[in-house]
């Protein structure tokens, strides 16, 4: 048998079909549904009376739209659109029997946390969503990723999706990270090699031993921005510290299907002379903590340089490069930490994790942010309640950050969270873009760490030189 | 989801502007809905309905003749701007099932395929005469065959016109990517069992 990556093997294992212009249709292990991308595809399901085929392997939760304060049952704190939005997914869920975390639900969260945390998630699946961020699941060896809304509608009828193969590509990070550096460092960097086009056509297999020495957590946050580097999926290898992630999660294999699930999950690698059809290496040790200055996620430097001038980039980015300074408000030659904030949003499917929050506590232990606001929103309940147990919730709150319920709040404002024209946002979500926090808000990427050291100092700030 | 199409005979209305883009037919106020379905009340609004929100007389499908048209018959170049599926979807949602006209834009020729719509493109002669018939109100009435690719006037002529074999054979049997993956069911059924026999826990 050729030798073979982990997508191949992966796909091969979910071929359901094959036609002879090569239009593949691919199987879906679990189809994870949140309530903005969803409403027209039940509707199109009812209207030409179809059903869901797997509801078993689907499952549903609110997430972008759902406020993050307290009282937010009440519906009076949903605008009208959200609600109806909400209430549509509330209904679909029940109508079509699928599973369903509604927000009175401690589970709830933001669909790519509650997926993992619940179990659903396992190696060696096919998971889609109507999200682009769905690539988050690849972290446990899973070909994952984002669909359209006549796509989520395709899957629920049928369990499948009409796909072409796309192209290997491996990322290798070498060596050990230096303190200080992060996963969201390290998926930066690789977008700041690449650009967001770089991985256009791509699955992407990261690997290499700083990949290895990362939690599952980390591993999250790199394959999450997998996306933002213009590839449809990131891919991790499974190995022991994904097994005992999974082991004891409600809807992982149990006792007897668990041995069985090993067998296979141990064959998911690429195979020693796999073909690549393009490789990008990085050494973990010359990584740095950065910092995005711009509005693309390909704008990374690190925190210890300067801003940079239009001149300093080639053909269509000069042109880029003069109009995000202008956007952002920033000058070439300053430095970036002399950069003020005026607010820092700690939580997203890149960074609201517990370990995201411990990273962030560290920093936050016994001091008081200098920012105008400050808020951390857990990725899910049970993050939250894990946070509160840990003694986290107590640290942000001393240090004067909001404590917010679970949902995805800042990262999109499509909730009430959001920036005010001009207003600059150390954030740990995974986009920078023109307005993505709010109208003519301003977004710094950063990660946890570091979002914590720019709410104490109040402007973005090396976190090596907090301890 | 999508609708059969095989045979048509329905009223027609005449809407000889050119240039009818999607914001005319759908406005992005109306795109903020969870529905697919609701949006024929807005079709056209900003020519339907004035800023009270009151109908507007003179327009063609306000007139008691044309409530009900299930063909249109319009100026050149239909259907540009935007890509939103949201202008089939109203289009469909009033009623209306074909659209002749001289030339569309792409974007929207392809979505009304996706939506159990057919797109007629006729020569400007055969236009005059079909936009003529159209005219007559009450006997605007048009019969129009995808099988045999005719279209049949009030007098009995007939216009012939060509259509994608492809996109006749989905329209015909009412096949959108969901159908047609349906047909290969026997796939899906055979994989889900060996799938399940050799991956349990899934
Ligand atoms: S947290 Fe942000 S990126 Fe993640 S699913 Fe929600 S809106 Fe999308």
């Amino acid at each position: 048998m050729s030798p073979k990556t982990l997508y191949d093997k992966i796909w091969d294992a979910h071929l359901a079909h094959e036609a002879e212009d090569g239009t593949c249709l691919l199987y879906i292990d679990r189809h994870l549904v949140h309530e903005v991308t969803s409403p027209q595809a039940f509707e199109g399901l009812r209207m030409a009376g179809r059903t869901v085929r797997a509801p078993d392997k689907t499952i549903a939760v609110p997430d972008h739209n759902v406020p993050t304060t307290e009282g937010r049952e009440n519906p009076e704190a949903m605008t009208e659109d959200s609600r109806i939005q909400v209430a549509a997914l509330d209904t679909n869920a029940k109508d079509f029997g699928i599973h369903y975390y509604p927000v009175s639900d401690i589970r709830q969260g933001i669909v790519h946390i509650v997926g993992p945390e619940q179990g659903w998630t396992l190696p060696g699946m096919t998971v889609v969503c109507g999200d682009s961020h769905t690539a988050t699941h690849g972290a446990f060896g899973a070909l994952a990723h984002g669909i359209g809304t006549s796509e989520v509608e395709h899957v629920l009828a049928t369990q499948t999706l009409i796909q072409q193969k796309s192209k290997n590509m491996k990322v290798e990070i070498t060596g050990k990270l230096k303190p200080g550096v992060t996963a969201k460092d390290i998926t930066l960097a690789v977008i700041g090699e690449t650009g967001t086009a770089g991985g256009t056509g791509y699955v992407i297999e990261y690997c290499g031993e700083a990949i290895r020495d990362l939690s599952m957590e980390g591993r999250m946050t790199v394959c999450n921005m997998a996306i933002e580097g213009g590839a449809r999926a990131g891919l991790i290898a499974p190995d022991e510290k994904t097994y005992q992630y999974v082991k004891g999660r409600p809807h992982a294999p149990k006792a007897g299907h668990w041995e069985q699930a090993m067998e296979w999950w141990k064959t998911l690698y690429s195979d020693e002379d796999a073909h690549w059809d393009k490789v990008v290496t990085l050494k973990g040790e010359e990584i740095e903590p950065v910092v995005t200055w711009g509005t693309s996620p390909e704008d990374v430097l690190p925190i210890t340089a300067s801003v940079p001038a239009p001149e300093d980039f080639e053909g269509g980015k000069v042109d880029a490069a003069r109009r995000a300074l202008d956007y952002m408000g920033l000058k070439a030659g300053q430095k970036l930490t002399d950069i003020e904030i005026d607010t820092v949003f700690i939580g997203s499917c890149t960074n609201g994790r517990i370990e995201d929050l411990r990273a962030a506590a560290e920093i936050l232990k016994g001091k008081k942010i200098k920012v105008k606001r400050a808020m951390i929103v857990p990725g899910s309940g049970l993050v939250r309640a894990q946070a509160e147990e840990e003694g986290l919730a107590d640290i942000f709150k001393e240090a004067g950050f909001e404590w917010r319920l679970a949902g995805c709040s800042m990262c999109l404002a499509m909730n009430p969270d959001q920036l005010s024209e001009g207003e600059r946002c150390a954030a740990t979500s995974n986009r920078n873009f023109e307005g993505r926090q709010g109208y003519k808000g301003r977004t710094h990427l950063v990660s946890p760490a570091m979002a914590a050291a720019a709410a104490v100092t109040g402007h973005l700030t090396d976190v090596r030189e907090m301890t | 989801m999508m609708e059969k199409f095989d045979k048509l005979t329905g009223i027609a209305a005449p809407l000889p502007l050119v240039n009818i883009d999607t914001d005319m037919i759908i406005p992005k106020q109306f795109l903020k809905t969870i529905k697919r379905s609701g949006l024929g009340v807005n079709l056209f609004d900003e020519m339907r309905y004035d800023r009270q929100g009151n109908e507007v007389e003179d327009f063609v499908l306000n007139k008691p003749q044309y409530r009900d048209a299930q063909i249109l018959v319009a100026g050149d170049n239909f259907g540009c701007g935007s890509s939103r599926e949201h202008a089939p979807w109203a289009l469909l949602d009033f009623g209306i099932r074909c659209v002749i006209s001289t030339s569309f834009a792409d974007i929207f020729y392809n979505n009304c395929f996706k939506n159990g719509i057919l797109p007629i493109v006729v020569s400007p002669e055969e236009h005059a005469k079909l936009m003529d018939d159209a005219e007559r109100g009450a006997n605007a009435v048009l019969t129009v065959d995808l099988e045999n690719q005719t279209i049949s006037g009030p007098d009995g002529g007939e216009i012939g016109f060509e259509v994608d074999p492809w996109r006749k054979h989905c329209l015909l049997n009412g096949l959108d990517d969901i159908g047609l993956t349906f047909e290969k069911s026997a796939s899906i059924d055979a994989f889900e069992a060996k799938a399940s026999a050799e991956r349990p826990w899934v």
